[in-house]
């Protein structure tokens, strides 16, 4: 059986409060924080980017895991802001964190899906023993566009997992995909921002592919809500997660190790992969664990995770992503963070 | 002319519905108010939509529903008067029947809100494009301006703003196809986020897709599709300055008065005679200024009357039954025809949880932009 041998994540260190985002477009602070339960978000800084995310979080994993990267036979990181639309992401990470040449690499897309689909055909190699050992990232650094509700929420990190078959952290007990053909967000070719359908991003949508996907587990293992220590579902924003999680039965306590998004906001392609790291974090042995992920367009994957004996002795040996959301964090102005996303024109050329 | 009866009806549930289209939601409520009947021949269709084209893309409803109706070749068209385009619709049948030009006419409203267009933008039509919209107005703003110049000239409080949208939400929480089926406090609505100072999100009608329909015809004739018709006493249509700004009093709503004033001498009724009413809250400001027009109250006096409870199930005129275009939701074509079927429901003791007791005369009153036209028809049991 496979599982994951290694996890990381990063969170930029930079974070804007909503409220100072609220204050940029004359909208009340209290209504945002409250419709949408999020306090800050973090916010790359300009040398960052989906790619220095997976590598910092890679690293990580290749720390938890203790491995030589050279054994690691494929990469793949799912993002919606891989930073060429033609170019991978994943060969610059492969050279950070010295693995190869003899590796399989692919780069990832479905919205914010992208990241638990790396997982998904990583797990799914190591299963098949067509290699040793492979990365699945999802890490984003998505764009909101300037006074649309996903400003408050869309912003940068990502998870990486190495997959293996022995000396396993959780073990991967069933994976489940729902898919259909539900346009409620997208991106085309060239434009900086996304556009999306409204409230039509709700219940045709979120709701009802992570809804489906996890009913679909439920049903294809016979496990209850009650069975699972920890649950993770995509975090679009704070209210989401939660009314889903309850809808199908999953108690504040299930949800609340992975509920990351209000210091964090939407890192998209990390969402739940960090948010499941979070629960890797502190998870005990044995913890029953499950994560739904959600992409736009739409689909959403789920996962059923044992925890190992061998987890809590390698849980210290690379960041948290807690330590990452408490720690000192740098508050950036509204300006400073339309600098740093690149929404301010600048004069070019002479 | 002759007497006209409304002999059946079929209404969608309205509400967001995702899965459903604009030709669709017709074709849901027209086969009902058919079906219903048990009539597969009609003379004539009016359609009432304020915006198919802006919304969905879609114009030329006439031709369009008909033929999705299976009824391809029957006479049919849109009727637009914005938000008063179904009770238009409505007026428009009644005629056609009373005239003795068509026997079976049904009178449909439909409004597919929900399909990604810019609701704020499109809604905005129905105001003045050169005074009003041209400088950044919105409905909620022109509807806060009424608000404001209700309080000042009347001292009407923002507890009496709220207290019509929780009277709203206490009716629809008993209507199986209203949008919101819950009550509501009357600190949620005061804290509710802000829209248009002081009009906050509970005092705001929502973004609804629906449809609704009625069958007339002469009421001779009803008893062959029916025996619960009720009769169309009265209709009333007036129009009032488009812009705001040209109103004598903003705080008055002149097309009210005068349309309900012409239904009342069509229909030979005052207002001592309605037992229930359905009237435009397209803001919770709106049903007082409505009410006050219509001389329910006089000038400043609606709010009293809410907050002695006068206007809710129980109270001596029961106002919104539905729950209102607050509670129910407000697919804007659709709109004065489910008016027409709410009232239809209670003359005909089928109104459940919000039955008015011995209802016997009704009153629906349909309104468009910021008052500019409005239009009333008075209902008796037969």
């Amino acid at each position: 059986m496979a599982g994951i041998v290694g996890y990381g994540a990063f969170v930029p260190r930079n974070r804007i409060k909503a409220a100072e985002i609220a204050k940029q477009w004359g909208k009340d602070p209290k209504s945002i924080e409250r419709g949408l339960l999020l306090k800050e978000k973090s916010v790359p800084g300009l040398d960052e980017d989906t790619i220095t995310i997976s590598v910092e979080a890679g690293r990580s994993a290749i720390e938890r895991a203790g491995i030589d990267p050279n054994l690691i036979g494929a990469l793949y990181i799912g993002s919606e802001s891989h930073p060429y639309a033609v170019k991978p992401s994943g060969t610059i990470a492969i050279e950070a964190l010295g693995i190869g040449p003899e590796v399989h690499v692919a780069d990832f897309e479905f919205a914010c899906k992208a990241g638990t689909e790396a997982m998904f055909v990583a797990y799914s190699l190591v299963e098949a023993d067509k290699v040793e050992y492979a990365m699945g990232i999802g890490a984003d650094t998505s764009q909101g566009a300037p006074n649309d509700a996903l400003e408050f929420s869309a912003s940068a990190g990502g998870a990486a997992y190495i997959f293996g078959k022995n000396n396993l952290l959780a073990e991967v007990l069933e994976t489940y995909s729902y898919t259909s053909d539900t346009p409620d967000f997208w991106r085309r070719e060239g434009e900086f921002y996304p556009r999306h359908g409204g409230r039509f991003t709700g219940e045709p949508a979120y709701f009802k592919h992570v809804t489906s996907a996890t009913k679909g587990i439920l049903d294809k293992t016979g496990y209850k809500p009650s069975d699972f220590r920890h649950v993770v579902l995509h975090m679009p924003n704070g209210k989401f997660p939660l009314s889903a999680g309850k809808r199908m039965g999953f108690k504040k306590e299930q949800l609340e190790v992975g509920w990351v998004v209000n210091k964090m906001g939407n890192t998209y392609s990390g969402s739940s992969p960090t948010g499941l790291a979070a629960i890797l974090d502190i998870a005990k042995p044995d913890d029953l664990i499950l994560i739904t992920s959600f992409g736009s367009g739409a689909g959403s994957d789920s996962f059923i995770l044992k925890a190992t004996d061998l987890l809590p002795k390698r849980q210290g040996l690379a960041p948290t992503v807690r330590s990452m959301l408490d720690n000192p964090r740098r508050y950036l102005t509204y300006g400073e963070y339309a600098k740093y996303r690149e929404k301010i024109i600048l004069n070019t050329g002479a | 002319m002759r007497e006209v009866a409304i002999v059946s009806a079929g209404m969608t549930p309205f509400g967001e519905l995702w899965e459903t289209s604009l030709r669709d939601l017709f074709v849901q409520a027209a086969r009902e108010a058919l079906e219903n009947a048990q009539v597969s021949q009609i003379d004539g269709i009016y359609i009432g939509n304020m915006s198919g084209g802006q919304f969905v893309g879609q114009e030329h409803l006439g031709p369009l529903m008909a033929d999705h109706l299976g009824m391809t070749g029957v006479p049919a068209a849109r009727v637009e008067s914005a938000c008063a385009s179904g009770g238009v619709a409505l007026r428009t049948a009644f005629f056609e029947v009373a005239s003795g030009a068509s026997d079976l006419v049904l009178a449909t409203g439909v409004e597919k809100m929900n399909d990604g267009a810019d609701v704020t933008n499109v809604l905005a039509t129905a105001a003045d494009q050169e005074t009003e919209v041209y400088h950044g107005v919105t409905f909620p703003g022109l509807y806060a301006m009424i608000a404001h110049a209700h309080m000042h000239a009347h001292g009407t409080t923002f507890e009496d703003l709220s207290a019509v949208s929780v009277k709203s939400h206490y009716h629809g929480a008993r209507n199986p196809r209203a949008q919101f089926r819950m009550e509501v406090t009357l600190e949620q609505v005061m804290n509710s986020s802000m829209v248009a100072e002081p009009l906050r999100l509970l005092h705001c009608s929502p973004v609804t897709d629906g449809a609704a329909a009625v069958l007339l015809c002469p009421l001779e004739r009803a008893a062959e599709f029916t025996d619960k018709p009720i009769k169309i006493r009265g209709s009333g249509l007036a129009t009032g300055s488009l812009a705001l700004a040209d109103r004598p009093d903003p705080a008055f709503l002149d097309s009210v008065s005068l349309s309900t004033s012409r239904a009342f001498d069509m229909a030979g009724v005052s207002t001592a005679d309605i037992d229930v009413a359905e009237v435009h809250d397209c803001f919770s400001i709106a049903e007082l200024c409505v009410l006050e027009a219509m001389g329910f109250a006089k000038p400043g006096g609606a709010a009293e009357l809410t907050q002695a409870g006068e206007t809710k199930l129980g109270g001596k005129i029961p106002i919104n039954t539905s729950g209102g275009l607050k509670s129910k939701g407000h697919p804007v074509g659709a709109t004065g025809i489910a008016q027409a079927v709410e009232i239809l429901e209670q003359l005909r003791g089928e109104a459940g949880k919000r039955q008015v007791k011995n209802a016997t005369i009704g009153l629906a009153q349909n309104m468009g932009g910021s008052g500019a036209s409005s239009v009333v028809h008075v209902f008796e049991r037969v």
